[in-house]
């Protein structure tokens, strides 16, 4: 029964996450655009927001970095650049901390301004403050395996969730075994992990999707845009398609 | 030479009334939202004042507009995009909801269901935000009203620059004026240079900027990015939205709604053409006391003949063009030079432009002590400082402003002497550079304006760019994905939300 639970969980459950978190994705851009935004509320209150929302967001960007390169990079890589486990487990370990601190004061303050600033309280939606807390939980869980790390510092541990991850990703949910005997706290981070996934879609999370980089390489810093022109000959298809065309240009 | 057409608009100051027509005409149109309560795309404060949003002119406060660089290149005060980029977190530069006004309601249903009681019930306003009770309103979008409030802070007011300003807090010197405001559809907006999504854009045919509401990911620098703070954060849907110069009205040959009811006739919209090619030059004049007149560079004479042939070539349409030669605006701005960019040290080309209002002459001046040249007062004995008005109009030049008041003066003198004395007195024409045919032009324009010469506004040719035949039973106008709001009126259950506070009917 409890490898059914663990073959479930953590063999099929991040499918079906990931699978929610690609196809909601891409419905809710493509049919609902006008809902796809980052949801600030600045406006509303800039106390809180200035320290609260930095550290977040740079705390929580270096943390899915980390766990970006650290779990999906082959062990081959490591092992061949020559970085021991104990040694990747300690980087782990200290810039996820730091960076997790960090995130932590953040999403403290972000937290406390949400629930208890009446003009933003009541300008929430649930989804609001329900992915908001979700990832209070997911971060103080994440915290919350330093110290189980710290008992077990050879990497073993961490080898496994790599494994995991990556056969999760090639397609081998038979390596939800692996993840039968470690510590709660893991699992319980790995499963909230997931959820986040699951449910990105219909959060103001999307908009970590359109982070604008781009807007580094625009090449002017105006845009004009046209109306296309109509030919006879156009079918209706490209007509449509034709209607707009957007220049950047003045001032270089 | 790149050649584009734009609707431009002039408001004639010296008829403004300050009836807040505009305004609300505006508002019942456009911003009458949750979200959006606190949002006017057309205001008129009382000048002197520190505006809506407060004190919106200082940009060192702000930032907003360009900054010109010791490379002569310009850039957005908010800084490089890598800056702009770097503040996305939390945007410095953004003001807060309290610098507008928490706007709010009352509670006149009080008023027909209260109980029987000894006092008279009354009703007390509750913020449209939070849905509490306000026990007082410190602030709303109109908040100097005719000088309300003390001249202390009235007077931060930044076009009191350079003005010995103290003699103008007592009651015998006090001025004031009527400023109403609305996006300046610029040549060269800070709003789409700052966007990050690149959802905010120029329109190529009319000039119009707006913002694609789809694209817009409400990263609010273009907030901070517009120096007269005319681009407002929904803080219902997460988007900004700006003043769309009523385009689907434009569009149709019909003024936008606030020239339409403006009571004093103070709009004019007519086509202006322009010189992309040159506008980056312009925006990065190295004296910013030069901007105007580098602006009216940009503008091309309608009646040349190379102009005329270039616009062809770069597809300006006939009616476009002979709107182009009829424009008010024109008239206005590169004939008579009556009319003024407002604040053009923001380098953004604003294209909304204004005629300076005359004032009294003071008292002292009309006692025949001081200021008279000839037949008429000298600009400079106007109650109005001249040098407010140039900081206003022209970054601080007197010089244009003077010409023009003095054009506005000479309109009245040659006038009154043809009604009134009978007389045709060219000389009166000929002292401020102009003839008495241009003045009865601008007479009929600026004193008479008749509708068809307000409002010159060729239609836009849709047919060649849409296939009537792809729209039939499509939505028209409206927020989001096609006929779509992207509001759910169901939870995912399927029964009604609850409202979010007690004033919002869901």
């Amino acid at each position: 029964m409890r490898d059914l639970i663990t073959y479930i969980v953590f063999g099929w459950y991040p499918y079906l996450c990931l699978t929610v978190f690609l196809l909601g994705s891409w419905v809710r851009f493509d049919r609902e655009q006008y809902t796809w935004r980052s949801g600030s509320s600045q406006l509303l209150r800039r106390r809180q927001l200035t320290w609260g929302s930095n550290l977040f967001h740079v705390g929580i960007l270096i943390i899915f970095l980390g766990h970006f390169v650290g779990l999906l990079t082959p062990i081959a890589v490591f092992d061949t650049l020559g970085i021991s486990h104990t040694f990747k487990q300690w980087l782990a370990i200290i810039a996820g901390g730091v960076a997790g601190v960090m995130c932590f004061v953040g999403i403290t303050l972000l937290v406390h301004r949400r629930l208890f600033d009446a003009r933003i309280r009541t300008t929430s939606s649930f989804g609001d403050i329900a992915i908001l807390l979700l990832l209070y939980a997911q971060l103080v869980l994440g915290l919350g395996t330093i110290f189980v790390s710290l008992q077990h510092l050879d990497g073993y541990e961490m080898v496994k969730f790599m494994t995991w991850a990556q056969g999760i990703l090639t397609l081998q949910p038979g390596v939800s075994a692996l993840i039968a005997d470690v510590h709660p706290i893991f699992k319980a981070h790995l499963f909230l992990g997931m959820t986040i996934f699951l449910v990105f879609p219909f959060t103001r999370l999307v908009h970590v999707w359109s982070a604008p980089v781009w807007y580094l390489g625009r090449r002017g810093y105006q845009i004009v845009r046209s109306q296309g022109r109509l030919s006879a000959s156009a079918t209706s298809s490209q007509r449509r398609g034709a209607a707009r065309t957007i220049s950047a240009e003045y001032p270089r | 030479m790149k050649i584009r057409a734009q609707i431009a608009m002039v408001l004639n100051l010296d008829k403004c009334i300050g009836c807040h027509t505009c305004s609300v005409t505006c508002k019942n149109v456009w911003t009458s939202r949750e979200g959006m309560e606190y949002a006017w795309f057309n205001n008129v404060e009382t000048k002197p004042g520190i505006g809506y949003p407060k004190d919106w002119e200082n940009q060192k406060r702000w930032n907003g507009g360009w900054r010109r660089k010791k490379n002569g290149k310009i850039e957005p005060r908010i800084g490089s995009k890598w800056r702009v980029l770097a503040n996305i977190f939390a945007n410095p530069d953004l003001p807060e909801i309290d610098d507008y006004y928490e706007p709010f309601t009352f509670d006149y249903e009080h008023l027909q269901k209260s109980p029987e009681m000894p006092a008279m019930p009354t009703a007390r306003p509750r913020s449209l935000i939070s849905g509490e009770r306000m026990e007082k309103i410190e602030w709303g979008p109109n908040w100097e009203e005719i000088l309300g409030g003390e001249f202390a802070k009235r007077s931060k007011d930044y076009n009191f620059e350079g003005v010995q300003k103290e003699m103008y807090g007592q009651f015998e010197n006090t001025f004031m004026m009527y400023l109403p405001r609305l996006c300046e559809h610029c040549l060269n907006p800070t709003c789409v240079a700052a966007c990050p999504s690149g959802a905010i854009y120029k329109r190529e045919e009319d000039g119009i900027v707006l913002i694609d509401q789809d694209k817009c990911r409400g990263w609010r620098m273009c907030v901070s990015g517009c120096p007269y703070k005319k681009i407002y954060y929904n803080w219902s849907s997460g988007k900004s939205e700006k003043c769309i110069f009523c385009y689907p009205r434009i569009e149709a040959g019909q003024p936008t709604v606030c020239s339409e009811t403006c009571v004093g006739r103070i709009r004019y919209l007519g086509v202006v053409l322009y010189d992309a090619d040159r506008i980056e030059e312009a925006a990065s004049t190295p004296n910013e006391q030069d901007l105007y007149e580098a602006q009216l560079g940009v503008f091309l004479n309608p009646h040349d003949p190379k102009v005329i042939e270039q616009a062809r070539a770069d597809g300006i349409s006939e009616n476009w063009l002979e709107g182009a030669r009829r424009s008010p605006v024109y008239k206005m701005a590169m004939e008579w030079k009556v009319a003024f960019p407002l604040h053009p040290e923001y380098r953004t080309l604003p294209m909304v432009w204004y005629v300076p209002p005359l004032s009294p002459i003071q008292s002292a001046a009309a006692a025949g002590k001081i200021g008279h040249d000839g037949e008429m007062p000298d600009v400079r004995s106007l109650r109005i400082p001249l040098k407010y008005l140039a900081n206003l109009l022209t970054a601080g030049k007197e010089e244009p402003v003077a010409l023009g008041l003095e054009r506005m003066l000479a309109m009245r003198a040659y006038m009154r002497a043809k009604t009134v004395d009978g007389l045709i007195d060219e000389n009166i024409a000929k002292r401020v550079g102009l003839t008495g045919a241009a003045i009865e032009d601008m007479y009929k324009y600026m004193a008479i304006a008749n509708y068809e010469d307000r409002f010159v506004i060729p239609t836009s040719h849709r047919e060649t760019t849409e296939d009537a035949l792809e729209l039939r039973g499509s939505c028209g106008f409206s927020f989001g994905n096609g006929c779509a709001t992207g509001a759910t009126e169901t939870n995912l259950f399927g029964s009604p939300k609850r409202a979010k506070n007690p004033m919002e009917v869901v």
